[in-house]
């Protein structure tokens, strides 16, 4: 029962958070924190649990975002249906770069990932009869439940933290699972992982596609909600910012990915009085935790507790 | 015009673009061999070049010559700064660590380049007379010729460098073995400081010879950076020969490519090759996939 403390407290203040923010200008940011913490969160299972690293999840983000708007706005597929079209479009697709892509490793892995969204980015910018090139295209329906639409910020901030509970639920359970232990050996040693019978090409690409699968809904509701898309939401810093995301907010973490999402999503709300400068702050943020430690915010607050702990149990002793 | 004019004339544009893509690998191979880091921010060491070229000459007014070596010198600064704020301080940091610092450092460079020189693509007027010269049907530019040159320039300068002067071959001992070279008393921090400053070098050359024909901007570093990791890749990480060969190849590739199938997906060539090489060959062409094995990836 204690294990599900944590997400039950987060249920209450996601809950909470919109009666105590009254300004529906916050709750149009928080809407994209939970659109970013959907992708962060399942990316931290590749980066952080598996230790595979990705430079291209952008890629996946608008490969959903664009499947869905174009089923909807070009041939009317209702906004679900079109949803889960771009889930299975975009798995299909991650496996058959996966495969080949996670043979690699280190640098070539980050370089091989970063050409693949690169390769993806100029395909939405110059398949122009498809996806209106980089001009983007907009009047993507709303999603809606019967006749409750999801059209204004709160409604779709609910739908979209009940996604990131539902996904936190499910990916806790993948950790506390035979699949997370298993990635975790990966992420310790590949060869001896293969060596004590993991299968880890197989898992790496179950991993890999899952991640690619919720990237494709946050895609998806970001078309959605947005309404509108263009090819510069996914690009190359899109797929830069997500991983900054995980690693700020501790990569072998789950919480952690939250964590960086809501920093890094709402960042550009605290910087815009330094306007353009946001984006020195940005990589000095990046430079700074990556320097000082590695293991991300949420392992600061692990040395603090383990200090603090360790003093307690020191003091009986002496 | 002749179709064989006209394909002579992609070969010629191919070939000096892609000595910018060799000379962007030779950046990488040099700190690869070194430290066995992909240093991101290579592309940057370009635009920075580039960057302080158009304000020495345009706005102080510089004879190119006397520009030429002081913009080189200041990237050079810029690279060492680098490696000594972000990188030397490090103990032992793992290969996600460096990459993300390295990104970060191109982040940074990135936004300082903004401020400095505005979101706007900079002129640099090109090195001699911009008269194209006839051969064979096609025309070359004489700042293609400048490319050129330098290109050849920079590979002598490195043969000499690492083959017939100390320092050179001890930052070849580097590359072979750290610790066998530390043995024998190489100071291997020091190597890796100087492979940054050789690197950033090259990066500024490049990035000088290039702007009059591209224009420059603040963003521009991260795709060469990314066709030259393609020709250092495909060449074999760490092969300077391979490094050379690769770069002009894919700047030939590309501009076939762009001319004859589509001028779109112009930018999706590279990155095709270098994903093939990736995937069949990641030895590359001219590399030893012993040596790669021998390298940890």
């Amino acid at each position: 029962m204690k294990k599900h403390v944590p997400l039950a407290l987060f249920v209450v203040i996601v809950m909470g958070l919109p009666v105590l923010l009254k300004n529906p200008y916050y709750i149009g940011a928080l809407v994209f924190v939970g659109i970013y913490s959907l992708i962060t969160i399942s990316l931290s299972l590749v980066l952080g649990y598996a230790g595979q690293i990705s430079l291209g999840h952008a890629a996946f983000y608008g490969i959903g975002a664009y499947t869905s708007g174009l089923l909807t706005t070009r041939w009317h597929v209702s906004p679900w249906f079109a949803l889960a079209c771009s889930m299975v479009i975009t798995g299909i697709l991650a496996y058959a770069i996966g495969k080949p892509v996670l043979k690699l490793r280190g640098h070539y892995l980050a370089m091989a990932t970063l050409g693949l969204g690169e390769i993806v980015y100029i395909f939405f910018n110059s398949a122009v009869d498809l996806t209106a090139g980089p001009s983007g295209f907009g009047q993507i329906p709303r999603l809606a439940i019967g006749g409750l639409v999801f059209k204004d910020d709160i409604r779709f901030y609910y739908l979209v933290w009940f996604t990131v509970a539902v996904l936190l639920a499910l990916v806790l359970n993948i950790i506390n699972s035979r699949i997370g232990r298993a990635l975790r050996s990966i992420h310790g040693s590949e060869t001896a992982a293969n060596a004590m019978g993991v299968n880890t090409a197989s898992y790496k690409i179950q991993i890999f596609v899952f991640s690619a699968v919720i990237s494709a809904v946050a895609g998806g509701y970001y078309a959605h909600f947005v309404t509108f898309i263009s090819p510069t939401t996914f690009d190359a810093n899109t797929s830069i910012l997500l991983v900054t995301m995980v690693i700020v907010g501790g990569m072998s973490n789950v919480w952690g990915a939250v964590l960086g999402a809501a920093l890094l999503g709402t960042l550009p709300e605290y910087l815009r009085r330094f306007g353009d400068y946001d984006i020195l702050v940005y990589g000095a943020i990046m430079m700074v935790i990556m320097m000082f430690a590695p293991g991300g915010l949420v392992s600061l607050a692990g040395l603090v507790k383990q200090k603090f702990v360790g003093n307690l149990s020191r003091e009986p002793a002496a | 015009m002749h179709s064989f004019s006209i394909t002579l004339q992609y070969i010629f544009t191919g070939i000096a673009v892609g000595s910018i893509y060799a000379m962007v690998a030779l950046g990488f191979n040099i700190i690869y061999n070194c430290t066995g880091i992909i240093n991101f921010a290579q592309g940057e060491f370009v635009m920075l070049g580039g960057m302080f070229m158009i304000t020495l000459t345009t706005t102080w007014k510089l004879p190119s010559l006397v520009a030429f070596p002081i913009a080189v010198a200041l990237v050079v600064l810029v690279g060492v700064g680098f490696e000594r704020i972000a990188i030397h301080p490090l103990k032992s940091p793992s290969v996600l660590v460096l990459i993300m610092i390295t990104i970060a450092g191109s982040i940074l460079i990135k936004g300082v380049a903004m401020f400095a020189w505005g979101k706007e693509p900079c002129y640099l007027p090109h090195f001699s007379s911009e008269t194209p010269i006839n051969f064979l049907g096609a025309t070359i530019l004489p700042q293609n010729l400048w490319i050129l040159g330098c290109l050849a320039a920079v590979v002598i300068v490195l043969a000499w460098f690492f083959n017939r002067t100390l320092v050179g071959k001890a930052m070849r001992a580097c590359a072979h073995n750290r610790d066998a070279a530390r043995l024998v008393g190489i100071n291997v921090k020091q190597m890796v400081t100087l492979s940054f400053a050789l690197s950033a070098a090259i990066g500024a050359v490049a990035g000088i010879v290039i702007t009059p024909i591209i224009l420059m901007d603040y963003q521009r570093g991260a795709m060469l950076a990314l066709k030259g990791f393609g020709a250092a890749i495909l060449g074999g990480l760490g092969s300077g020969p391979g490094a050379v060969v690769a770069g002009l190849l894919i700047g030939v590739l590309e501009s076939l490519g762009a001319g004859y199938i589509s001028s779109h997906y112009k930018d999706a060539i590279a990155l095709v090759v270098l994903l093939g090489v990736l995937f069949i060959r990641p030895a590359g062409l001219l590399g030893s996939a012993e040596i790669q094995r021998l390298k940890k990836f």
